[in-house]
Order: structure tokens, then sequence, then C-alpha cells
């Protein structure tokens, strides 16, 4: 006999090692992708936001419309972890297809919830977890008659048991169904009955709440929950972008739509109704990046968003824009890779290729946001950074950032606030250099900073025309293959290059020597980026709490400015923690700032989900084992 | 060609009506070789601009790599130019017009840069009719590396080291037709009388402007057997029929025979004038177009002049609501929102 009653599981008794904490847990949601459990499950999250405490969704999704496990994390954290955590205290298990796997995942003493309508495979019953079976299919058999609301709302039924599992308010619950059919009430009430039925199911069969369980807080602040896609189209709408130029591909789509939506919403001409932005879908990233560059040129701010198969395709493009000197706002959302790798799942592994896309001596601007607040504000910078320094600036990002909602600190805006639209000389500005007796030249490098001025198109009847172009010129951009005038060029766009240090956003430093004091003879570095930060900290955290201290700087731009340089001498061991397999910011470091490769330990995740604080721990531990503490004191 | 550049010009050398000799229409010396189709099409340019009195700076030009990309470097010196990458101008101009489409938009192109490794881009921005006259100078071959066949070499047609050409070519005036493209036209460097018309015809049509210029090779493609080079081009030339263009504000003098002569008037109110053409050839009909060019290319003969037009073509910024004020000069109070919108948004996200 291979299978459970109902009542021997769904009657089975709360046990004193089951898991138990306030604000402390991890939910995870098994579903099947095209079964609209997505919108539920981020009512639970929101549900959870709203008592005032930190929470921390992750979708995991296959590549596919309909039909595959997909799943939704949530962190909640109190203390503020807001990086992945492994293990599963409570499992809301819906796919059969993905059970078996997903039950391995509950930690000792959490536990799982599931559809009791039909029996349980013997094989998939743990002993050490509490399995909770509520009759789903049956309460939406009798309840619905539509074969679609069926699967819809067992999605809210379930939602509505966990509330009353984890002692989740229920008016907060019913407040979002409110706010998220704003204009559609007539389906207020049937989603709140769906909730109902849940809440009331589970009040009745089980000993609720559970040990494990959601209290009011006060810890969000003024924070808000959005994606970093959202955060970076509508950055890209207060940044100024007229024009996009893009192709579709997973992570980075929903920036250009997030682009859209807002610009619809903010960017109508009030009187003619007419867009002040202008979208074209292009036939591949080859002809996106174009778009972009054409629009540049002809002074407009534009922009276009890929991921890693894009950026290659970009690149010949990249390495013109580079050398012609044309500014360009590329956001790059990374996946896992190599050619289509796992196109649903994040990684930050395009470093080396962003870094020095295209051919020749190229060196690109690299921009590493870490939260939805610095999508927006890097997105905006980026359009500055982009026309005063006139060339590519890449918007690092990844499939976590984007793709999924953060807590993140509010946007901000100072209306006092313009445009940085670089060195452009205008019409009047062409007439005084006329009279002062001056010859315009694009590629002159006037300021000594490697920045030259630019006309735009249409500008003066009869002067600062130009010729664009990808070969090789002199100073008053008239076609020459002469050695020196390339040369000078080149050594010219590395002064940019290096000019641009200083304008970038600067490394931020986090120092866990509060905690316990650092001892001089071990001071141990982590150098991080991107979405590895939340869970770098939580690690710095944990190995203080050890007595392993570390100061930590989470880099913010490449370039890398002085201050790396400076944070890589005064430490002995210096730990870099990416999401790629080749270790590649390191490598950049080394190669960029000429440091000893033995000083940079690798710690290193890429399995395609988000890095974690045990998994950073562990490495460094690991690292630390190797060596021996001997070994690192001697450094 | 000439070595060196010559600024003697005749004092009393014309002005056009914005004052402008055509002298302010030239650009740099060619670096082509001597008697390259393309330095013809370059004076064409020059001409048609000249005569149409576009204020010189109004316009770009742009280019992706080749011989004929080279070219807009030697005309309209006083225009922004930009020598992009190979097959790709179409992306650049189709960027540079939605930021401003208040210029006149010149894209020069060659059969290996739009029927060989750029016919994406070319295709797309022919089913988007976007604002612009697209040239490609078809010389049947790579010129830059040295005479290799290209995907509009002709069936059988002999190089110059002898081989004949053993694959169908494309023929992208053809091909515009069926993208949707708004404006088609054949022409022949070596016939001004037709291919100056022609192109002031396609500057004044607002959407995508096409045309297939037959520009031959003197230096690899010019021999005996080739399809296009000067020789065989005349002998095998026949026109839809002979092309006259008056911009808008010119008041129409000429006298035509009536039954014998078209009368075109495009969007901006400049009319064409099409006498003599071919039998039951109507230049308001694709179909009429694709059979055409089929039935002359069954014949050995190339059909020139101008092929297809709509008069009242719906471009780009139409399909996609673009305001009407270039993109490129809105300021921050009609781009950014404000903090207090952002206020708002930040609510909605709590």
């Amino acid at each position: 006999m291979s299978q459970v009653t109902l009542s021997q599981v769904s009657t089975r008794k709360l046990r004193s090692d089951d898991i138990s904490g306030v604000n402390e847990l991890v939910v995870r949601f098994a579903n099947t992708n095209g079964t609209g459990s997505a919108s539920a499950n981020n009512m639970f999250a929101k549900a959870v936001f709203r008592m005032g405490v930190p929470i921390s969704p992750k979708n995991i999704f296959p590549s596919n419309i309909q039909g595959l496990p997909t799943w939704y994390e949530v962190r909640v954290s109190e203390k503020g972890h807001l990086g992945r955590r492994e293990g599963v205290d409570v499992l809301v298990a819906m796919n059969p297809q993905s059970m078996a796997k997903d039950v391995e995942m509950v930690l000792p003493g959490g536990y799982l919830l599931y559809d009791n309508t039909k029996p349980l495979d013997l094989r998939l019953i743990r002993e050490d977890v509490t399995y909770i079976g509520v009759p789903l299919t049956e309460i939406c058999l009798r309840e619905y008659q539509d074969p679609r609301q069926r699967q819809l709302f067992k999605n809210i039924i379930y939602i509505g048991c966990l509330a009353a599992l984890l002692d989740i308010e229920f008016s907060v619950l019913t407040d979002l169904v409110g706010d998220q059919f704003k204009g559609k009430e007539k389906l207020v009430a049937p989603n709140v009955h769906a909730l109902e039925l849940g809440y009331q199911y589970a009040r009745r069969n089980f000993d609720c709440p559970l040990k494990v369980r959601v209290e009011r807080r006060d810890l969000v602040g003024d924070s808000i929950l959005v994606s970093g896609n959202s955060a970076t189209g509508l950055g890209a709408v207060y940044g100024g972008a007229t024009v996009a130029g893009w192709y579709p591909i997973t992570p980075s789509t929903s920036v250009i739509e997030a682009f859209e939506k807002y610009a619809r919403r903010l960017r109508i001409d009030p009187g003619t109704g007419k867009n002040n932005f202008a979208i074209a879908q292009a036939e591949d990233e080859l002809a996106a990046i174009g778009m972009v560059i054409g629009a540049c040129w002809n002074g407009a701010r534009s922009f276009t968003a890929t991921s890693g198969p894009g950026v290659s395709l970009m690149s010949e493009f990249l390495g013109l824009a580079y050398f012609a000197e044309v500014p360009v706002v590329l956001v790059d959302v990374q996946r896992a890779g190599p050619s289509t790798g796992m196109p649903t799942r994040t990684q930050q592994s395009d470093i080396t290729s962003a870094a020095y896309a295209s051919h020749g001596d190229t060196k690109q601007i690299l921009l590493f946001p870490s939260t939805p607040r610095e999508c927006f504000d890097m997105t905006a910078q980026a359009f500055d950074l982009a026309e005063r320094l006139q060339t590519p600036v890449i918007i690092m990002s990844d499939l976590d950032l984007g793709m999924n909602d953060h807590m993140s600190a509010p946007f901000e805006w100072d209306d006092e606030r313009t445009y940085d639209r670089g060195k452009v000389f205008d019409a009047e500005q062409l007439e005084q250099l006329a009279r002062d007796g001056k010859r315009f030249g694009r590629y002159l490098d006037v300021d000594g900073d490697g920045i030259c001025y630019r006309t735009y198109p249409g500008t003066h009847p009869n002067k600062g025309a130009f010729f664009t172009r990808g070969t090789s010129r002199d100073k008053y951009a008239i076609y020459t293959e002469d050695g020196d005038e390339y040369v000078a060029n080149m050594e010219r766009l590395q002064r940019k290059f290096n000019s641009a240090k200083k304008l970038l956003p600067q490394p931020l430093l986090k120092t866990s020597s509060e905690v316990a004091p650092i001892q001089e003879s071990e001071r141990y570095g982590v150098i991080y980026f991107g979405t590895s930060d939340a869970a770098t900290e939580e690690a710095m955290e944990q190995l203080a709490a050890d007595g392993m201290v570390m100061d930590g700087l989470r880099l913010r731009a490449f370039p890398f400015s002085r201050e790396v340089e400076t944070f890589i001498s005064d430490h002995n061991r210096v730990f870099v923690v990416e999401q790629n397999r080749d270790a590649q910011l390191r490598s950049l470091l080394v190669n960029e700032l000429e440091i000893d490769p033995k000083k940079l330990l690798r710690v290193l995740n890429y399995d395609g989900s988000p890095i974690t604080a045990a998994t950073i721990c562990s490495k460094i531990r690991q690292h630390c084992a190797q060596q021996g503490s001997a070994g690192l004191r001697q450094a | 060609m000439s070595y060196i550049i010559t600024n003697f010009r005749h004092p009393l050398s014309p002005t056009n009506k914005l004052g402008f000799t055509r002298k302010d229409y030239e650009g740099a010396l060619s670096t082509l070789c001597a008697g390259c189709g393309h330095d013809s099409i370059s004076s064409a340019i020059i001409s048609a601009c000249f005569e149409m009195s576009i204020e010189p700076h109004r316009v770009a030009k742009l280019s992706g790599i080749g011989c004929s990309s080279k070219t807009p470097t030697y005309f309209l010196g006083n225009s922004h130019g930009f020598n992009s990458v190979h097959g790709r101008m179409p992306s650049i101009t189709t960027g540079a017009n939605l930021a401003n489409r208040d210029l006149t938009y010149i894209g020069v192109s060659g059969d290996g840069d739009s029927a060989s490794i750029g016919l994406g881009q070319f295709a797309h921005v022919a089913r988007r009719n976007l604002n612009m006259l697209y040239i490609v100078e078809n010389n049947g071959c790579y010129g830059l590396t040295k005479g290799q066949n290209s995907a509009t070499t002709d069936l059988d047609s002999v190089n110059k080291s002898g081989v004949s050409n053993t694959f169908e070519p494309i023929d992208l005036a053809n091909l515009a037709l069926q993208l949707g493209a708004t404006f088609v036209a054949r022409s022949f460097s070596g016939d001004k009388q037709q291919l100056v018309p022609l192109m002031k015809a396609a500057m004044s049509h607002r959407g995508f402007a096409f045309i297939d210029v037959i520009s031959p090779c003197v230096t690899f493609n010019n021999n005996p057997g080739s399809k296009k080079s000067y020789d065989f081009v005349r002998e095998h030339q026949e026109a839809t029929s002979s092309i006259d263009f008056v911009p808008m504000e010119k008041e129409i003098t000429t006298q035509y025979d009536p039954g014998t002569t078209q009368e075109v008037t495009l969007h901006d109110g400049s009319v064409i004038h099409l006498h003599k053409a071919i039998e039951g050839f109507n230049v308001h009909d694709r179909r009429s177009a694709l059979r055409a060019i089929k039935d002359h290319q069954e014949r050995g003969e190339v059909l020139t002049g101008l092929l297809y037009v709509d008069t009242d073509p719906v471009d780009l910024h139409d399909v996609i609501n673009t305001t009407h004020k270039p993109l490129s000069s809105l300021t921050e109070s009609s781009l950014c929102p404000g903090s207090g919108m952002l206020k708002s948004i930040n609510d909605s996200l709590r």
C-alpha cells in the first residue's frame, strides 16, 4: 500500500521539533507555469511587506510558456537579510511533476501545504515534515463552474490558507485585492470569497497559526517593492530617453515594456496627444543598437536593453560607437550563458565580454546597480555619462535584479537637476569660433581631458559639419591612415577613459569591524557588486560573529577608481564574490590594476540561482582552511 | 579622375533659390577609380539637391561599407555624414530619423552592403516605410575586395576572369516592391537625364524611396560578358517612361501631348510627369511593376525608370504617432515628469 488517506495526513499533530519563530522564514511555492499562480504568490509577498516585515521574493521559472514547473520563493527576514537562503520552511506544493524534489528541499521540522483531493504518494511522505492537506480541487469543483476559474481561484484559496497558518492579517489581503482590481470592481468580491474559503478551511481544520509565523512590525520604512527592470524603464523616462530600439530577449524585455508603459503615461504631448518618444522593435539586436547609435549621433537620448547573446551581436557596433565617439546607453540584463545557456536563470557572466566589447582596442564603461533604486539612478545618470564622455555606457543588471521584485529605497528626483548634454557646439558657438579665427575640429582635444566637441547634424549652414566614420581620421575628421594620427587618437581615447573614473559612481565601503575590532595582521577584504550585495553583507555578518572580521567594498563602475586600488593594497587577502565560473571581475581587476593574482581569491556561484550567504561563507572558510590561517596572517 | 581639386568657379555660376551655387553641394575629391559609375551618382545627388534648393546642412548622408559607401565623402560637404558598419546603414538611418524627422536622409549603399550582409536591415527599413532616399549603387560585384561576385550578379554574367555566375541574382527593386516600399525606381549611372529627376521625386516622397542604380565597376565588372557593364546596360536598357519632376512651388510650363503623359502629384504638391510610358504599365500598381520587371528580365533587358509610387504613404512616424517636433529638440520640461509624479509612483509600489 503506497497511499495515505486524507485523514491520516491532514490530522497529523504538530510536533515539538517543528520549525518555530517569528518573521524569519522561507516560503516556497511550487506551481506549473501558465496556471496564473504568479499574481496570487505576489499577493502573499506583498501582504507580508505591508505588515512592515522585510521580504525578498524570487521567481524561479523555466524557459517555457505553459506546463513546466515554476517556483516562487519568498524570504521573510526581520533582520533585513534579503539575499536568497537555501532551505524551505513552508512549501506550498501545487505541482505533482516536481513534488519529489520539492519535498527534499523542506528543512527538517518544516511544513508542506498540498492539495489532498487525491491521496498523496506515500513515497513523498517525510517523517520530519508536517503535511497540511487542503482539498483545493474539491473546493474549486464545488464552488466554480468555469474550468479557468477553478484553476485561478485554487491559487487564491491556498493564499487564504497560508494567511491563517502564518497569521497574516486578512484585511491586508483584502486591501491588496482591492488595489489589484481597481477599475475592475466586479472581480473583488469573488477573489475575497476565494481567500475566505481558504482562510476558513485552515482555521477549522488546523491549529492556526503555525509555530512559524509572521507578525506585524515597522521595519520597511518608506521602501517600495519593485523590479529592477521597471526601475530601469522609469529611469530612462526620467533621464530623458526619447528613442528606444530593441529586440525581445529574456530577461531584458520588461525594461522596454516598462519604458513604454511609463512613457505612455508620462510622455504624451498635452497639446497634440502625440508621443514625445519613439520605440522601434528592431529585426535583431544589431539593428537595435544601430538605431540607438543613429539617434544619439543625431542629438537624441537613446537606449536599448538586451542580454548576453544580444551583447555579442551588438559588439561590432559597440566598437564603432567607441571609436566614432557616439553616446550609447545599453542595458545588459545578464543571464546564464554561454550561447542560449539557461535563459531564465541568473548570472553575472558578461563582465569581460561587456568591458572589452568589440574588436580592436576597446574598453567600455560599465555600471553595476544592486537595487531597483540604483537601476533608476544609474539609468538616468547613464545618459549624462554617455553624452559627457561620448561613448557607450553599459548598465550591468541581471535576471535576479531585473525580473524579481526587490525592496528598495524609494525613487527620488531633484527638480533642479538638468541633463548634462556634454560638449556640443550650437550654431552661435560655431560662429564665435569662426570669429575667433579657429577651425572646428571634431576630434581636437581642446580641454585636455580627451573629450572633444561635437555638433549635431542640421546645426549650421556651412560650419561644424563633419564626417563620422569607424575608419581612422585626423583631428578634423578627415580620413587618414597615417600611423601617428592613429596613435594620437588611440591615446586620447585612453585619456578620455581615464577621465571617466571620477565621473562614475564610486565604490561603497562596508565594514563589519564595528562588530569586532579588525586584526592588523589579518586584514581581509571582500569585493562584490550587483546582486551579490545582500548575500555578501549577510555572510560578512555571519563571519564576523565567528570572529572573522572583514571589510567589504561594493564596486559600482568600471573603469575602477583609485579607491579600489587602495582597498586592495590595504588588505592582505581580498575575496572577490561573483556569479560566474571564470571569476571575470577578478580577471578585470588583475588585468586593469595589475594586481598579483594570488591576492584575489575567487568566491563563485554560477548554478543559475542567486548566490546565498551560506555559499559565500563556506567558500571563504574553504579558502582559509586551504591556505591555513597562518598563511593568511603571513600575507 | 583628377588628383587635384580645383577651386576655380565661373564668377557667374548660377545660384539656386536659396542663393547657393552648385559648389556648396560638392564634397571632397573622389578617390574611386576613374570612370566609376558611383561618381556619376554622386554628381546626380549634387545636382538634385542644388536644383531642389535643399539647405545643404539639412541633409544627413549615411552609408555602410564598400566602394559605394565611401561616396558620401564626395558630395554635400556641408552635411553631416556617417560611414557606419557593413550592411547596417538602415538601422543607423532609422535611429537618426526617429531622433529628428526634420532632416532629409540620403542613405547610400551597394549591392554587397544591401543584398548580402545587410539584406535583413534593407527588408525591414523598407517595410517600416522610413522617410528616406535609399540608393543602391549596384555594380554586381565586390569592388573594394577586388571583384568577387555579389548577390546581384546576374545569372550567366561573366566576370573579369572569364567565370560565369551560376547563382540566381537578388533583384532589390523587385524585393522592395514586395516588402511594401512606397517609391521604387531603377536607373543607370550613365543616364543622368533619368536619374536626377528620379532622385528629386524620391526626396520629395514622404516615405521609403528606393532607387536601384546600376553603376558599372570599371575595374572589375566592365568586361565583355558582364551584364552590368556600361555597354551591356546601354544596349539593354528600357525605361518605363521618361520622367520630369516639377517641385511644388514651380509653375508648370512644359506642355505635353494629352494622353501621352501621366501626372503624379506627390504628398507635398510636387508633380512627376511620366510620358511615353511602355504599354500596359501602371505606376500605381505593384503587380504591374513586378510583371514588367519580370517580362524585361526574361527578354534579357533592364527595366529602368519609376516603377511604383504611392502618393499618400504612411511613414514610420505616422504609424508610431511621434510628435511633430524633432525628438532631439525636446528638453527637460517635456521629457522629465518631475519629483511630484515620482512620489505618486512610489506610493503605487507600496
